[in-house]
This record gives structure tokens, sequence and C-alpha cells, in this order.
């Protein structure tokens, strides 16, 4: 990695992680189950996770979880926190193949069904697996509610990471096209 | 003769991903201790070589060099950004993307924390620089509350921490008001006698040449088409061919058909010899004043008494009150934070006034939405990126109409009427990303055209564009409002309130301080020095050349000025 | 919409003078302490030296008051959910049964799932006041200076501090494009299917991405052009020293931990104090 693309990623890093906090604080799309809420960030840190990698999917989806924690409820809710970071570093995996086709201006059915792929199994591992098990192991939650909550949040968060990053990634990769050679309609 | 510090020899510079090369075989050599001004047109190369010098190019911005390109001592290409930012200090266009830090004294401290010195030094270096720029006062504070003028002192103190011999401003003047461009200028011509060469990239000129300039490089097309001492080029009249606005008293004085030449010191108003042309001037004066009355026009938007605050303490508009009418162009214009920007967005029904009402005929429009308002008000942001959210020219503009559901046959005629209007009807499938700045700013006029709004609000249309850009969108907007369009623009661009808004409302510290002619306001010092504009040059050329009624001088200019930009276009 | 960031007041107590970097130990090692612990005395132990800190750190209650109203909401949905969900998790966990009442069917109240759901209640309200400490007295810019040392790396906590340096740019962005959008029609209906909706909110988040991609080639231009990631680490203008109140802070919350942890393996063998044996 040359200087230039380390620090653009560590920018892109801090700007998606600006981002995600306004979302996740601000935004609530309502859901078709009750009293829950679309978080619609995570669309946005499974787009940044697929346009700059894993570590800094992670870092936006982490470190915006934790601030927007710290300011509305004062502490984080560390299990959460690191499952909705887990969810955007395995998202992050897909931006090897994802990644350069973008910056080349194509988000193709290739490339949208990889990134889909990746996402639910991200999506999977992380309310499936992470968040449940972490509040069994440091929270000493009860297994029933940990896991309950985690399949809603596992339902709503996949739709939302794969609609939302999916569009973004489209409009995204239509912005990097050339000039090409467009004809005027008469 | 002081040696050369910057040499280009046969250089040329072309990006990986463009066809052609940006920079074609460039010949310059910049002295120690100079103080240069690179102008050209928007595309001409100016930015692109700035960034040569300062190493973005080739170490950010990958492409294919060919030549040499010395500086300091070191030939570019072989060195690398680290090595160069100790000799090049850039202070960019956007003064919000380049204040890192979270408070002023971070900011400053920046190039030194990535260089390792210890924070003692630091705490030292800092209180130093900030002296230099005046921001003493303000080191702990945070970017939020401090001006545009203020932000740009930072990104100064920033890059001359360093230490460094070159100082590159890359568009200074961009996103100031007049006075504190005016200001900032002064400053770095301050700072250009502590023995630093300075490099202004910018088209602007009659600001830039405030104060004196060693020369001018003019720029086209990736090649330098002018190299001279600022009283050459502006005497030679070649800005024009280029597409740069050459100072206005410049141009009254050859609109009045007198010869300038070097030797009468053009440069600058307070140099430029008048003597000789008087009477050319008073002549044409006399040729051709006549006032045109305006004719009275009906009422339409009226804003009666609006009061609003953020805070609930300071108010951010003081019972402000002003009538636009029907057919009419006008500007609001005052420094940034003077309130118009919460003005327009009261307007548009984003935020509730604390007092007073917005109506249109008489008819209140507190009651609706802010979607149903935009049948009433339309407003285009700054930045055409702000409101595109589509991919093809034709969905965006249609997204207004689509989601009001309304039958596809109407949208569809509705879209190409508006596309026509607007000129982009052949580009209609085309995708958005292949339109240059102006025709994307086309594209979201277009989209609220299309709702039909009475009164269409502009903020900044043309910021940050270079003369032709700025022609071709204001003279788009000149014939939308002679069809019949209402329009208001948000502006702190003087040429813009002069050449096409006959009426100005000033607003200053949450007050409205005038609301009269355009030209009359830019007359008058008081006012001008209020609301952080500067008094146009015309009017001094007049007082200068001893004519007896200047402000009808200007005015007189003005009309004349939009004929021959009428046979122009 | 308004803007609510961290309200950091720049006071002058002992807490406040204290470095982020130590204040940011201590938040860790006293909620890892409560973290790792369900024994109600060393909770309310805790509790009582933050809430004392609180006071000497003079945060008042009007900067805390919209905090209080979502955590009391979250952890009265948290309580409900656990008894809905899991009634006899108490006795399972005490191995004794003590029953108050009942509520008919598998609900009824035991002594133990009450004093269960209280400790796990006062668990979650006793880290509260050590996060709104923290954020409330550290200086945003000494933040990140004060990660970095805590050993993580200065690149990433560079971008933490990107983070809350454009945070109230990128909500002005927000908020101004949705106003926008909003007039073109965009509007959140409740109406809506779900993927109207989500397309709707995209009209918004589009904007957003691209406003926020330029600014990001901006700044990484300007932080390129004054050496950032020139050598394996950097300084930090903003960072505090380490002082004598520090490192005896560190020590006393290190020491908090320590008894938490003895008394759960030595005394309690159990992440549970059980007073029904």
């Amino acid at each position: 990695m040359n200087s230039q693309s380390s620090t653009k990623t560590i920018v892109a890093t801090g700007l998606g992680a600006a981002v995600f906090l306004v979302l996740f604080m601000y935004v609530k799309v309502p859901s078709p189950v009750p009293e829950t809420n679309l978080q619609i960030a995570y669309g946005v840190s499974s787009f940044f996770a697929a346009v700059f990698g894993p570590v800094a999917g992670f870092l936006v989806a982490f470190v915006g979880h934790a601030l927007s924690d710290f300011i509305q409820y004062g502490s984080p809710w560390w299990s959460w926190v690191v499952a909705s970071g887990v969810g955007a570093l395995i998202t992050g995996l897909c931006a090897k193949k994802v990644a350069p086709a973008v910056e080349e201006g194509r988000f193709n059915t290739s490339e949208l069904i990889t990134f889909v792929i990746w996402a639910v199994i991200a999506n999977a591992v992380a309310w499936l697996v992470a968040a449940p098990v972490l509040d069994i192991v440091m929270y000493s939650e009860p297994a029933s509610t940990s896991f309950l909550q985690g399949v809603t949040a596992f339902g709503l968060d996949s739709i939302v990471s794969c609609v939302i990053g999916a569009i973004l990634l489209k409009a995204y990769a239509s912005t990097k096209t050339g000039k090409g050679s467009l004809s005027k309609d008469i | 003769m002081k040696e050369p510090i910057i040499t280009f020899t046969d250089f040329s510079f072309q990006y990986f991903e463009q066809s052609e090369p940006t920079l074609h075989h460039i010949d310059l050599t910049i002295r120690r201790g100079e103080k240069i001004l690179i102008a050209g047109p928007s595309g001409s190369g100016k930015s692109t070589l700035g960034n040569c010098i300062n190493g973005l190019i080739p170490f950010a911005h990958k492409g294919k060099i060919t030549g040499s390109l010395n500086v300091d001592g070191i030939e570019t290409k072989k060195s690398s950004l680290f090595e160069l930012s100790m000799k090049v200090g850039t202070v960019l266009q956007d003064s919000d993307g380049q204040f890192i830090g979270l408070s002023v004294g971070e900011d400053i401290a920046f190039a030194l924390e990535n260089d390792l010195v210890p924070q003692k030094e630091m705490k030292e270096r800092v209180k130093r620089i900030s002296a230099i720029v005046g921001m003493s006062d303000q080191i702990g504070q945070n970017p939020h509350n401090l001006s545009g003028g203020q932000k740009q002192r930072v990104s100064l103190a920033g890059v001359m921490v360093d230490d460094v011999d070159i100082l590159l401003f890359d568009e200074p003047l961009a996103n100031l008001d007049p006075k504190t461009g005016k200001v900032a200028i002064e400053l770095i011509d301050d700072i250009a006698k502590e023995d630093k060469t300075v490099i202004i990239i910018e088209h602007r000129l009659e600001d830039v040449l405030h104060r004196p300039v060693d020369r001018i490089i003019l720029m086209n097309d990736g090649k330098i088409v002018a190299d001279g001492t600022p009283d050459e080029v502006l005497a030679s009249g070649i800005l024009r061919d280029y597409g740069i606005r050459e100072p206005l008293y410049l141009t009254a004085a050859r609109y009045a058909g007198s010869e300038i030449t070097a030797d009468l010191h053009p440069a600058s108003l307070e140099t430029f010899d008048v003597s000789g042309i008087r009477h050319d001037l008073q002549k044409w004066y006399d040729d051709h004043y006549n006032r045109v009355p305006q004719p009275q026009k009906k009422e339409m938007l009226k804003i009666e008494d609006i009061s609003f605050s953020y805070s609930g303490v300071k108010p951010t508009l003081n019972h402000i009150s002003a009538v636009i009418h029907e057919g009419e162009m006008v500007s609001i214009v005052g420094k940034n934070g003077a309130g118009k920007t919460t003005l327009s967005s009261v307007i548009c029904g984003f935020i509730k006034p604390d007092d007073g009402k917005i109506t249109m005929y008489g008819e209140d429009l507190s009651p609706y939405s802010i979607s149903e308002r935009a049948e009433y008000v339309g407003i285009v942001m700054q930045n055409p990126n702000q409101m595109i959210s589509k991919t093809m020219i034709y969905d965006e503009v249609a997204l207004g109409l689509t989601i009001r559901n309304l039958p596809e046959e109407e949208v569809r005629q509705k879209v190409y009427d508006v596309l026509k209007i607007c000129g982009l009807y052949e580009f209609r499938s085309w995708p958005i990303s292949a339109l240059s700045f102006g025709q994307k700013k086309r594209v979201t006029i277009a989209s609220i055209l299309v709702l039909n709004p009475k009164v269409l609000i502009l903020d900044e249309p043309t910021a940050g564009q270079d003369y032709h850009h700025y022609s071709e969108i204001m003279e788009f907007l000149k014939k939308l409002n002679e069809n019949g369009q209402t329009i208001i623009l948000i502006t702190h661009d003087m040429h813009l309130m002069l050449e096409y808004t006959e009426r100005a409302i000033v607003i200053s510290d949450a007050e409205k301080l005038a609301d009269q002619k355009a030209f009359e306001v830019l007359c008058d010092p008081v006012l001008t020095e209020k609301a952080n504009l500067k008094e146009t040059s015309l009017f001094e050329l007049a007082q200068k050349a001893g004519i007896e009624d200047p402000l009808g001088f200007v005015e007189c200019f003005i009309h004349y000025d939009r004929e021959v930009r009428a046979h122009e276009n | 919409m308004k803007i609510r960031t961290f309200s950091y007041d720049q006071l002058d107590t002992f807490v406040h003078r204290l470095s982020g970097l130590s204040k940011l130990v201590c938040f860790l090692l006293l909620t890892t302490a409560i973290m790792l612990t369900y024994d109600i005395r060393i909770i309310l132990a805790i509790m009582v030296l933050s809430y004392i800190m609180m006071m000497i750190s003079k945060i008042r209650y009007s900067q805390i008051k919209v905090m209080l109203i979502y955590v009391f909401a979250f952890l009265a949905f948290n309580f409900i959910l656990t008894y809905v969900f899991a009634p006899e998790y108490g006795v399972k966990i005490y191995g004794t049964r003590h029953q108050l009442f009942s509520f008919g069917g598998p609900y009824t109240v035991t002594l133990e799932q009450l004093f269960y759901q209280v400790t796990k209640f006062s668990k979650y309200l006793s880290v509260i006041p050590l996060g709104i400490i923290f954020i409330l007295t550290t200086n945003p810019s000494e933040f990140a200076s004060a990660l970095n040392g805590v050993g993580i790396s200065y690149k990433i906590c560079t971008s933490l501090s990107l983070t809350l340096r454009y945070f109230p740019d990128v909500a002005d962005d927000y908020n101004s494009i949705s106003l926008a959008q909003q007039a073109r029609g965009l509007e959140m209906s409740k109406k809506a299917k779900m993927m109207d909706r989500l397309k709707r909110i995209a009209g918004i988040l589009i904007p957003l991405i691209m406003t926020t991609m330029d600014r990001i080639d901006i700044i990484s231009n300007a932080m390129d052009l004054r050496g950032f990631g020139k050598h394996k680490k950097r300084t930090w203008y903003a960072k505090k020293p380490l002082k004598r109140n520090d490192y005896i802070s560190m020590a006393v919350c290190l020491a908090v931990l320590i008894i938490s942890l003895y008394i759960r393996f030595a005394v309690n063998h159990s992440i549970y104090y059980n007073p029904f044996q």
C-alpha cells in the first residue's frame, strides 16, 4: 500500500465513522417489527467496508457505534458494539473483488452477488454468533433473550446492509465512469 | 537577480487515467523571493502545475512525467512528498478540509506532530507562528467557532510552521467574501516580505492585484501563454482572450476607447495613470448615460418581520422584512454567517421563524409542509453533489414528480420541457457523471424547476467557478429570468450582484442593512465595510478620473456591459 | 435537528485535571471490574465511588438529563425482557427458590429472580456514570492521544480524531441534504413499504456519501502535504503529561479490579454473590 492510499483509507475510516455516528443517532426508520428501527447506518458501514476493506469497515462501525452509545447512554454496550464491528469486518472481505471494480466504474451482477453473500454471512456471524455469545460471556445475559434479539437484528440489518450498501456502491461506481463515447440524442 | 528556486525544464505531465497530457513542455523559472500569480481558466493546468511543485504529483496523483522539475535543488520525481513538504507549504482552497485538528493549536501543530517534534517545542513554535497570522488569541478555539478567513489563517500557519521557503496558495479567495479576501491578500503580501517565495494560483485577478505581484503567468490548455509583469500582461489585453476577467476599471477604460499601455501602470488602480484617458472616460460617459426608469412590478413574496435565533439568545435574524416582486432577479448579500442562508431556510420552510411570516401573493405559507412549499419556493444548493441522487439525468430531474405519483406521460412531458429550457435535452439519456460542473448545476436547477416553483432560490450559484463557467451559469439564469422566472441569489460575489441583479438586499449581523440598487451598494463605503463587501473599482476609477457623478458612471458601465455581453452570448 | 455533541466543559476540577490517558485507563479498569462480577456489594461500592466522582467533576444534571432518559428506557426494557424470557434464571443461578407471588403460568416472582435482576440493574447503572465522567471531562482533542497512549496504533487514533473533528460537519451536511430532498418530496412516510422507505432514505444517503467522498479526497491531500505518515509514530500537541494524581487514580482503580477478582475467585468462588446459602 502506498502512502496516498493508506492516508486516504485512514481519512475514509474517520469520516465513515462520523457518517455512521450521525445516522446511528439521528436516523430512525421504522421497521416492520414493532418498536424497532432499521439502523440505516449499517448500510454505510458495509459500503465503506466494501470500498476500503475489512479494517476500515470494522473501525467505521465499531467507533461509530461506540461513540453513539457514549453520547446517548454514557457507556457503550460492548458486546453489540463489537458485533457491529465484526459485521463490517467480514463484509469487508468482499473488498478484494468489489473495490477495484467499483473504482473502475463497475458494479454489476457478479460484484453485487459477491457483496450480498459476504454481507449476509457477516450479519449472520455478527448477530447470530458474536452478539449473543458476547452478551452471555461479558454480561451474563440469559441466552434466550440474547438470541431472540440477535435473530431480529440479523434479519433487519442484513436487509439494510445489502439494500443500502448495494445502492451506495452502484451510485459510487457510476461517478467513476469516464466520459467515454456518448452521443447526443437530438 | 536572485538564484532560481523552482525550475521547470521541458516538463510534461500526463495523469494515468487520462488520454492526453495535462501539461505540455513547460519551461519556467521562479526565483527566490519572487511573488508570482498563476492565472488561467479551469482545466488550463494551473492547479496541476501547483501540485507538481508540492509533490502531490507524482506521489499522490500518479502519472507520467517527462522533462525535469527542480525545487530548491531537488529533482522532484526522485524526491518524496515528505521531503518536498519541508520546502513547499500549500494552502488549499477548502479551508474546512484543510483544518484537520480539533482546535487551532492542534491544527497548526499537525506537521510537527508528524515529524515527532516534542510537545514543549511544538507549543513554542505554534505560539510564535499563530502570532504571525494574528490568531494568538484563538489557539484553543475549535474550527466551528471560526470564520472562513480565520480558518484560512490557521491553514497558512499550519504550513508555515515547517519553516518552508516556498508558499503555494491554491485559489485562496474561492470561499472568502470580498473584504476577507482583501485582508487575506494583505496577509499573504506581508508574509512574502519575509523572504518567502510565494505562488498564488487564482483566476480572480483584480482581487489578487490588490497588492503587487512580480509576475503573472497565464496558462491555457496546459501551456504557458504569457509570462510578464502585471503591467505588461494587463496592457496586452490577452486575459480576455483566455477567458480571465480583467479588472473592471480596465474594462471600463477599454470601453471608453482608451489605449492601455504598460507605462500607464494598469496593474492596480492606485498606480494606474488616468490623466491621459480622463477625457475618453468623460466622453464615453456623456455619450452613453441615460437613466432607464424601472417598471413597477407586482409584489409577490413578502418576508414580514422575520426573527429567528438558533440558541435562543443571540438572534440570527432580527426583524427582517423585504419584498420580492414578480419576475425579479434579486441578490441577498452579506458576510458568511450573517444570516442570509438562515433567511433562505426560513423562506423554504426548513426552519420555523420565532416571529413573523412569509407570504406569497398575500397567502401565508406557514401551514404548508416542506414538500408542499416546493411548489411555491424551490432552493438549489451550492454544490450539485449535495442534491444529485440518481445516475441518469432524466431520472434526477424526474425525481420530484415521480415521488408525487404523477402519471408517467405527464412526468415525461414536464421533464422534457424543462430539459429543453435548461439546454440539457440532447443529453437526457446521459449519466450525470459525464457532465461538467456547470452542466451538473443545470441538472440540479432543472430538478427544482420541474416542480414549477414561483420563486427559485440559488445559494452561491457560481462559487469556485472561473469566468467562463460563471458566465455560462449566470447567462442561463438570466435567460430563465427573462422568461418570467423570479430568482433570488444568495451570494457574496460582487460581480454577480453588480452584473446580474438590479437590486440587492444586504444582511449583516442579523439585521437588514440595505435594500437598494446593487451598484449603489457597491459604491457605498460604509455599507460595503459593514457587509464585508468591497467598493467596486469602477467607482474609484470614476472618482480618480474626476467624473462628476461617479455613481452614474457605474450605472452607465453596467448597462453598457450587459449589452456587450448580450452580443457576445 | 439539534446537533448534540460531547458537551465538554473546560472546568478546573480534580477529575478535569487528570490526563485523558489515565481517565481512559480508569474507565476501562472499573468497567472491567463491573463486567466481571455479579456481586452487588462490589457493584454498589463502585457506584458510590463513581457518583462521588461525578459530583467532584461538577457535572450538572441538565448535561445528562437526556442521556438518563435513554438509559432508564433501555434498562426498563431490558428488565422486562429478562423477566419475560428467563423468569427462572435467578433460581437457576442461586439454586434456591423463595417464591413471593405468581402471575400465573410459568410467571412467578421469586426472591432469587428479583435479586438477580436488581443486581443486573445496578450493574448497568453503575457503569453509566463512569462513561459520563470520561466523556464530559475529557477534552476531545486529548481523546485520541490517550488511546495512542494505551498502545493503539497512531493511524487508528488519528482516524478517531478525524471522526470527532468532522462529526458536526457531517451532521450539518446530513441536515441540509435531507431538507433539500424533502423539499423535492422525499418524505419518510410511515405508510410506505419498507423497500420504498429504504429507497427514499437512499435519496439522502447518496448525496451525503458523495459529498463525504469529495471531503475525503481533500482531507487526505491536506494530510499528505503536511507529512502525515512520515514516521512510524507521531507526537501529540494536545497530550497531557501524567502527574502524581494520575498514577494514584490508576493505582486505586487497579486495586478495585484486583479486589473484585479476589472476591470472585477466593471468596465467592463464582461470578455471583449468593446470599441465599
